[in-house]
């Protein structure tokens, strides 16, 4: 009978469902997690940035991935993966416009090889490696 | 423009989620709309709808996850260490591309890979902020910037 062997299978495969759920979200959790720890660590804004990196690449889509196993194959799973997408094309965006606001600002990284734009080089840079 | 307005029509009706005659109506008048309008602003080009990338695309993002998720975990683990083992580095990139579009591809890809972030273009040349050596490294090799530019290349 297709009917209980479908009514066997759907919990089991529910289960599954909510165990590869919970595995995205908390790995998702845990790189958002470390993106914070990062953000604290690390010694300067420039740095910090990439700590910001983690929350908003690995961190928002594995959690949205996990959500959208919940959500199963419906228009939610859809809408979740357009804020995947809309992520992968903003966060990239906003964290240029930061960095470049910051360095045409004069603001130094501390970093080997820093070179600031001409107007601001008088400052005192390092020479660029090779 | 046939494309803009179909994209524009699907994803209206993956948001809407209504599929009555009348929602579906209003979704088809309001892509037109938009199309017409960004017709007349002289907008629609191949920048700001770059369908010719399409078929290569899915390629350059699967590759492009896999970048990600090595470089999540590698700053993951920097930034966990006790020590604290990052050699912050600025250095430059030559971007080969030809035009802006695939520029810009290339910055974002670099921006988006944690680890390392685009923080000035200066004639065809990438200023990038990389928090350890070995990020920079593996960026210098270049092959990041050979398949956007084989992306944009054979389209």
């Amino acid at each position: 009978m297709p009917g209980k062997a479908a009514g066997k299978a759907t919990p089991m495969i529910n289960v599954i469902l909510d165990i590869v759920s919970w595995i995205l979200i908390l790995s998702g959790t845990f790189f958002v997690v470390t993106g914070a720890i990062g953000l604290v660590r690390l010694p300067d804004v420039y740095t910090r940035m990439h700590g910001a990196g983690l929350v908003d690449t690995l961190g928002a889509a594995l959690f949205l991935a996990g959500l959208m196993v919940q959500g199963g194959f419906t228009l939610i799973s859809v809408k979740l993966g357009l804020i995947i997408v809309l992520l992968f094309f903003t966060s990239p965006t906003s964290s240029y416009a930061l960095a470049n606001a910051l360095r045409s600002q004069g603001v130094r990284a501390q970093a080997a090889g820093e070179d600031l734009p001409e107007e601001k080089a008088e400052e005192g840079s390092t020479s660029t490696p090779s | 423009m046939l494309s803009l307005g179909l994209t524009l029509f699907v994803v209206w009706l993956l948001l809407s989620g209504i599929f009555t005659p009348f929602y579906i109506f209003l979704g088809a008048l309001s892509c037109a709309i938009a199309v017409f309008i960004a017709v007349r602003m002289d907008v629609v080009d191949h920048e700001s709808h770059p369908i010719h990338l399409g078929s290569k695309l899915p390629g350059y993002f699967l590759w492009l996850g896999k970048e990600i998720v090595t470089a999540n975990i590698d700053v993951t683990k920097r930034i966990l260490a006790p020590s604290l083992p990052i050699t912050p580095t600025v250095f430059r990139v030559k971007a080969s591309q030809h035009d802006e579009l695939g520029q810009v591809i290339y910055a974002n890809s670099i921006t988006l890979t944690p680890g390392t972030v685009t923080m000035d273009i200066d004639d065809g040349e990438f200023v990038v902020h990389a928090l350890s050596q070995d990020a920079a490294d593996d960026l210098s090799q270049g092959e990041m910037d050979r398949r956007v530019t084989a992306l944009e290349d054979d389209a």
